[in-house]
């Protein structure tokens, strides 16, 4: 009996910036249904991979495909690489959704319309029938009262929460995060990591980059920890932290010990 | 009437009708110029942007000629040295050709800081949700962009305001020729210049307390940090 077909996977995937190559033969599923967490230290290529599945980045080569379908590139007729039309890639990568570390709510609309906007841009929608759907969002996390605020007027947790339901409104099935609470104060960081604990328990996929360890630890169905554009080690969190273990991760934890590290040290 | 020598600006005041008239052909120009040349240095700064590699050579290379030449020699150029490539132009049309030729390589180089101003990740979070690169420009860059350079915009428009008064030299009968051609008739030059420089510098103050008005309007929509 074969595994389900993962949300995504990751095959071979390289990326090099100029001379330098940030990721060195990724491979990795991404299971329906579940968080996936990728860590390691800075400019180990966690973002980068996150931004490749994004397709903000355009991987140097490899394959990543998304419930099947090529993402960005295929294997040819003569096994090359060939990129996908435009349309496709379109078709494709309508089906993700993306939460930045530095929120990129557009400053010039209200709460509503950043949610909204490319329901009536991009899918057609009436801007009436839009709004009423950006406001259901935003009354999902608890922002309904500030529909009407734009991003200047909010906090920075509010303003990631904006984003989430902003990415959310377009029903995706796989939801990136690049490091969502990285840019925030502890006290905001907690109202984000509770909107994206009850969207995993509502059975969202997930692929986030992330420091907090220990919401990695406790939210994550899978950690992947990578270094120097590898996986160095893979697998259900009480493996990847499990005593014995890989000396680069102790090392990595040793230096995340505010970031909910200290109980798996 | 014969030369006065004391301060009166009454005499030149006392021409009222043919001050507001040159005026009027100022205020047209101006706004024609300036309109003109936002749109154009639009244009040209997404050319430079998003045209190819030639395009972009062609187009920086004039905005540099024009940027490193005096207005009064483009207008010089363009009115007397036209018909000699075939361009013959009456002094208004002419006026406005040169003004908002100048405008717009100063609007376009503006235009280009605004661009490069905008954070990246509003792109990419447009170009994430599914936005074309056109609705991109249509929805995101240009509202952004166009809080981001007001004030500089602002100040461009009161520049090419002061410049129209050298197209006094095309003989375009401007608020400058107009008045100074009063003052010339009366010996009255001082009092015909500074009748100019109120004239000029009230058109500034409006034009400024106009361009902080919208600024303050717009104070919502810049940047949370």
């Amino acid at each position: 009996m074969s595994a389900p077909m993962p949300a995504v996977r990751i095959e071979g995937l390289c990326k090099d910036f100029g001379t330098t190559r940030v990721l060195d033969g990724i491979d990795l599923d991404i299971p329906r249904g579940k968080v996936t967490c990728l860590i390691g230290p800075s400019g180990s290529g966690k973002s980068t991979l996150l931004r490749c599945v994004a397709l903000l980045e355009e991987p140097t080569d490899g394959y990543i495909s998304i419930n099947g379908d090529p993402l960005g590139f295929d294997r040819g007729p003569n096994g090359a690489r060939v990129k996908l039309p435009a349309r496709q890639i379109r078709k494709v990568r309508s089906r993700i959704g993306m939460v930045f570390q530095q929120f990129n709510l557009w400053p010039h609309m209200t709460a509503v319309g950043n949610v909204s906007e490319a329901l009536v841009t991009v899918r057609g929608m009436s801007r009436a029938d839009a709004e009423e759907r950006a406001r259901k969002e935003l009354d999902a996390i608890g922002l309904g009262a500030r529909a009407g605020h734009y991003p200047s007027e909010l906090s920075g947790g509010q303003q990631q929460r904006v984003a989430i339901a902003r990415a959310l409104a377009l029903d995706p099935g796989i939801m990136l995060f690049d490091e969502p609470t990285a840019s925030l104060d502890p006290e905001l960081t907690g109202e984000v990591l509770n909107v994206m604990r009850r969207l995993a328990e509502s059975g969202m996929t997930m692929l986030v980059v992330t420091h907090e360890i220990g919401f990695a630890a406790s939210v994550g169905s899978k950690i992947a920890f990578l270094d120097h554009g590898r996986i160095l080690v893979e697998g259900a969190p009480g493996e990847v932290f499990a005593k014995p273990r890989e000396p680069r991760i102790d090392q990595f934890l040793e230096t995340y010990l505010d970031r909910g590290a200290a109980t798996l040290l | 009437m014969g030369a006065d020598m004391s301060f009166d600006l009454g005499l030149i005041l006392s021409y009222l009708p043919r001050i507001l008239e040159g005026l009027g052909v100022t205020l047209m120009l101006w706004v024609i110029g300036s309109a003109l040349g936002l749109a154009v240095g639009f244009a040209v700064a997404v050319g430079r942007r998003y045209g190819p590699a030639p395009l972009g050579w062609l187009l920086r290379g004039i905005v540099e000629v024009i940027r490193g030449t005096p207005f009064l020699v483009q207008v010089f150029l363009l009115y007397y040295g036209g018909p000699f490539i075939g361009l013959r132009l009456e002094n208004i049309p002419a006026g406005i050709l040169a003004l908002a030729i100048y405008a717009a390589a100063y609007y376009s180089e503006l235009w280009r800081a605004g661009f490069d101003a905008i954070p990246k990740g509003h792109l990419e979070a447009a170009d994430c949700v599914g936005f074309t690169e056109w609705q991109t420009l249509r929805r995101i860059i240009l509202p952004e962009m166009t809080v981001l350079v007001l004030p500089s915009m602002v100040n461009m428009t009161i520049l090419i305001l002061k410049e129209t008064a050298i197209l006094s030299i095309i003989s375009l009968p401007e608020l400058t020729l107009s008045v100074s051609a009063i003052g010339t008739q009366h010996y009255a030059f001082v009092e015909s210049f500074t009748v100019l420089a109120l004239l000029y510098w009230a058109l500034v103050e409006i034009c400024g307390a106009l361009g902080r008005r919208a600024e303050a309007r717009l104070s919502k929509y810049r940047f949370a940090t």
